[in-house]
């Protein structure tokens, strides 16, 4: 806050204030800290009567082999979306960074699947890689392989996956092009004379030179993976077969709105609250430190 | 040690060899982010007893008109049957509400905390900064607990105003409002002119690339939600696109009107689609600023 | 023997040609000073040394050998950047080390040469630093060490010094070319400043419109510039020019401002009424003697021991003069003397220079 010259008055900011305040304190605080409280207590089975129960709650939770299930198909969800994204994104990126004919049009045709909804995403996939109706489906189990991803939970979970991150892939190349572009053309020159060839330029300068971009996206996908890709398994699994792809936040809306056991579900937010405020403090630290750049 | 000829063949070798996996790179890339799109379209133009015995073709056929005009008109797929123009109508109003009130209040608070001195102005930010690690995601049932105690339950406003707090645009706009130089304040002053003026005449002008650009993600953000109308809509009329569109699919069954789901497909993402590559410019700046 | 020789170098972007066919040879431990005004070419023409761009025409030879097609790394050579361009994550011993390691020198032979780079240029307690942490001129100095340690054929300087304050460049100006002496290395030195070229370069090549416009030491370049275009940039306050005729069949010029100069070094070729532009610097210009032109001041400059004055003759041309110790007010009318053995004849259709 490094203004020296300000307006008088109170009345007008506290008003101007106003409407953001209130929108956060009802949808954002009041309901988080529901949460928390929720989380803190246990309704019979006729939701007649509540108890405090202290940290019961997520002792069950933590305790409960299906939870321990969608946390283990979480991390490698997570991991498996942010590595694809952030691979294809970082490959493409260098190679629309080179100065060839048709670039800017190669970089149109990549940025917009960023629009498509994660929904649409899992839609348009589903339509490739259906048993019997996706093109790519049917030949794979023409070519011998057993495909069907309503009964097999890998290739399930195979196909959130590349559905997730291929919707992924054009906002990390974004940064990616970005952050190319940002490194000085003459320290790649002086690289170049040097005596580094290509590869050895991208990982001993370019790739260090990238990482606080990478890290950035890296915590950006992994908080995509955890939250916003409950339209793809919504749309695509439901969480099955079985709970082969059942992750995190769709275990929450499972059982707080399928199953309607607030006090689990509450707990459950509750984890994932620390768990993206956890997130949020290291990329912060980190965007501290990146910028002796 | 390798003579000069050799050297300057490979050097040639190699970039061309560069150049080349570039081109394949970038090319097949955009096949795989084509492709998918590309099949939806043609599976929009063809009838339904095509795509179920699973023959999509390659190219497009001659159902398109009929296709989309049922899609816009009746709906279908098993499942679901409201009709598209309706649910297009809906994302439209969701998502144009979410950016329109989103970048509103953003604007208003940013200038509060950014050009005033007063007690509490700290605590007020904290609190707006806070709802960076909020996702809706993960207070989902408490929120929606609160949208039924207030009545919003099946209301526009239910659907819109709980997303409506922004972090990222509040601190957008008082990264933007802190590099006006102070001279610009004080001339206004000298001007005569109060802050309601300054707002309106100095501000609100200088921030219009600003207001565009994140205009353009917060429309993509609007439209593209999932979670939260699935969750506080459940009349058909009101539903949107996004949602209205898994649900026609429903388990996914291969009976199904796989030709008005295709044709849908290609209404949900047509609108968000057109914004991003037409204001490519503005999409790319808002990106980039909004998240650093 | 020459350490480079380059032999009709063009250049063209598109329909745009910045090289129009340059020629220069090198020789071992020269240094050669490219200068000019910036958009001449002169940074293409070093990019298309180091091997950072290629010629559109041209050939490129270093130590004999044809390195035209060659990459960068192939051509033995070491490169200053304007900018630096230090490796931003690497310590000022790693960004030193980098080219070595990249070509497998062993570890000892690294941190030997490392050591003694350092010491040779004073950074010895900088060697842990990251380059965010340098000042400038340190920045500048860890720069000449990443390009000294791999004992290259060729030094290649791109402006390294127009980032500095005035007061450094001076001193860089100084250490570079000391350093340049002492280890008799065959450099290239680009620079838009006519002050470092005529202090640091063996020779001058100075670029115009992407030509050579004159390649000569810096005493020659001062005293019989090619042409006008020269004649104006390297001096300063700059040459004046005034216009003229041949007259006296050759031997003489009746300038349009009045007097006509005998010149003292022989007769030029061509008629009576030929015309000419003549060339004469400020510091020539005299309080006494022949040749009188009437000045109308409107600019006097002090500089303490000299004094600038700007005027306008009764032609309407302007005449810049340094004398000494004269403080005449702007506005006055002063006589002062253009003497002929000071004269620069130049063709004034071409602008090249006519000797006698």
């Amino acid at each position: 806050m490094d203004r020296k010259v300000f307006f008088k008055g109170r009345a007008l900011p506290a008003l101007f204030l106003l409407p953001q305040l209130a929108v956060t304190l009802v949808f954002f605080i009041w309901p988080a800290a529901q949460a928390v409280w929720q989380s803190l207590l246990q309704q019979d089975a006729f939701g007649l009567a509540t108890e405090f129960v202290g940290l019961e709650n997520f002792a069950e939770v933590v305790a409960d082999p299906a939870w321990r299930g969608a946390a283990a198909n979480t991390a490698v969800f997570a991991s498996s979306v942010a590595f694809l994204a952030l691979a294809v994104a970082l490959f493409l990126a260098v190679q629309a960074d080179k100065s060839i004919r048709g670039a800017h049009i190669y970089r149109t045709l990549l940025i917009w699947p960023y629009a498509v909804a994660p929904a649409i995403a899992a839609v348009l996939w589903l339509f490739l890689f259906h048993p019997s109706i996706g093109l790519i489906g049917r030949a794979l189990n023409a070519a011998g392989v057993a495909w069907n991803y309503q009964l097999n939970g890998n290739q399930a979970m195979l196909l959130v996956v590349v559905a997730s991150a291929w919707k992924q892939v054009s906002y990390n190349f974004i940064f990616f092009l970005a952050g190319l572009q940002s490194i000085p053309k003459s320290v790649l020159e002086a690289a170049a004379i040097d005596g580094a060839r290509p590869l050895r330029r991208f990982w001993t300068v370019v790739f260090p030179l990238l990482s606080p971009t990478t890290f950035f996206l890296l915590v950006v996908n992994l908080v995509y993976a955890f939250f916003d890709t409950f339209g793809v398994i919504h749309a695509l699994t439901k969480g099955g077969p079985g709970k082969a792809t059942e992750t995190l936040i769709y275990k929450v809306y499972v059982d707080g709105v399928d199953n309607l056991n607030l006090g689990s579900s509450a707990a459950q937010s509750v984890i994932l609250m620390v768990l993206v405020i956890a997130l949020t403090a290291v990329q912060f630290r980190f965007v501290e430190r990146r910028v002796h750049y | 040690m390798t003579d000069d000829a050799t050297l300057a063949r490979r050097a040639l070798a190699r970039q061309r060899r560069e150049r080349w996996l570039a081109h394949a790179a970038l090319g097949l890339g955009v096949l795989v982010f084509a492709f998918p799109i590309w099949i939806t379209l043609v599976g929009s133009t063809h009838d339904a007893a095509t795509i179920g015995r699973g023959d999509v073709p390659l190219l497009p056929g001659n159902q398109g008109p009929e296709n989309f005009a049922i899609a816009l008109g009746e709906g279908g797929g098993r499942m679901h049957t409201s009709p598209a123009a309706g649910m297009l109508l809906n994302s439209a109003i969701m998502a144009l509400t979410i950016a329109g009130g989103k970048i509103a209040i953003s604007l208003l608070s940013a200038y509060a905390v950014v050009f005033f001195r007063f007690p509490l102005r700290m605590l007020a930010f904290w609190t707006i900064f806070l709802t960076l690690m909020l996702p809706v995601e993960v207070r989902i049932i408490p929120t929606y607990q609160v949208i039924v105690d207030l009545n919003l339950f099946n209301t526009y406003t239910g659907l819109t105003l709980p997303l409506i707090a922004s972090a990222t645009a509040t601190l957008l706009f008082r990264q933007f409002f802190l590099t006006i130089p102070d001279e610009y304040v004080e001339a206004a002053k000298i001007d005569g002119a109060g802050p309601l003026r300054f707002f309106r005449d100095i501000l609100l002008p200088l921030s219009v690339t600003n207001i565009a650009a994140l205009g353009v993600i917060l429309f993509i953000y609007g439209w593209n939600q999932y979670l939260w109308p699935l969750l506080i809509i459940n009349d058909r009329s009101m539903e949107t696109i996004v949602v209205g569109l898994a649900k026609m699919i429903g388990s996914g069954d291969s009976q199904n009107e796989w030709n008005t789901i295709m044709a849908t497909a290609v209404l949900a993402m047509t609108p968000p689609v057109l914004v991003v590559v037409l204001m490519q410019r503005w999409f790319i700046k808002g990106l980039t600023e909004t998240e650093k | 023997m020459s350490t480079l020789s380059l032999s009709g170098i063009t250049k063209s972007f598109g329909a745009t040609t910045v090289l129009h066919g340059i020629d220069l040879a090198v020789a071992d431990g020269e240094m050669i000073v490219i200068v000019g005004a910036s958009g001449c070419g002169k940074s293409t023409l070093l990019r298309i040394v180091a091997g950072l761009e290629t010629p559109t025409t041209g050939q490129v030879a270093i130590a004999g050998r044809e390195v035209t097609q060659l990459e960068p790394a192939d051509r033995d050579i070491a490169m200053v950047f304007q900018n630096y361009a230090l490796y931003p994550h690497m310590t000022v011993a790693q960004n030193m080390a980098y080219g070595l390691r990249i070509r497998g020198t062993p570890k000892p032979e690294i941190a030997r040469r490392v050591h003694e780079t350092a010491t040779l240029l004073g950074i010895q307690p900088l060697l842990e630093r990251k380059p965010r942490q340098l000042s400038g001129g340190q920045r500048q100095r860890v720069a000449m060490g990443r390009a000294i340690i791999r004992e290259p054929r060729l030094f290649l300087f791109d402006e390294p010094l127009s980032n500095l304050d005035a007061k450094l460049r001076v001193q860089m100006r100084g250490e570079i070319r000391r350093l340049q002496q002492r280890l008799g290395v065959t450099s290239l030195y680009v620079t838009h400043d006519q002050v470092e070229a005529m202090t640091l370069g063996d020779r001058l090549v100075v670029m115009h419109q992407g030509r050579a416009a004159q390649v000569a030491s810096p005493m020659e370049v001062w005293s019989r510039p090619a042409d006008t275009y020269v004649a104006g940039f390297i001096g300063s306050p700059a040459m004046n020019f005034l216009a003229g005729t041949l007259a006296e069949d050759g031997a003489a010029v009746q300038l349009r401002a009045g007097p006509l100069l005998r010149f003292t070094d022989g007769p030029r070729p061509g008629g009576n009424g030929r015309p000419l532009t003549i060339g004469l610097r400020p510091e020539h210009v005299l309080r006494a003697g022949a040749a009188p032109v009437a000045v109308l001041l409107d600019l006097v400059e002090p500089l303490g021991s000299e004094t600038v004055l700007h005027g306008r003759l009764a032609s309407g041309e302007v005449l810049t003069a340094r004398l000494p110790g004269m403080v005449p007010a702007a506005g006055t009318q002063l006589e002062l003397h253009l003497p002929a053995e000071a004269l620069h004849v130049f063709d004034a259709e071409t602008g090249r220079r006519l000797d006698a």
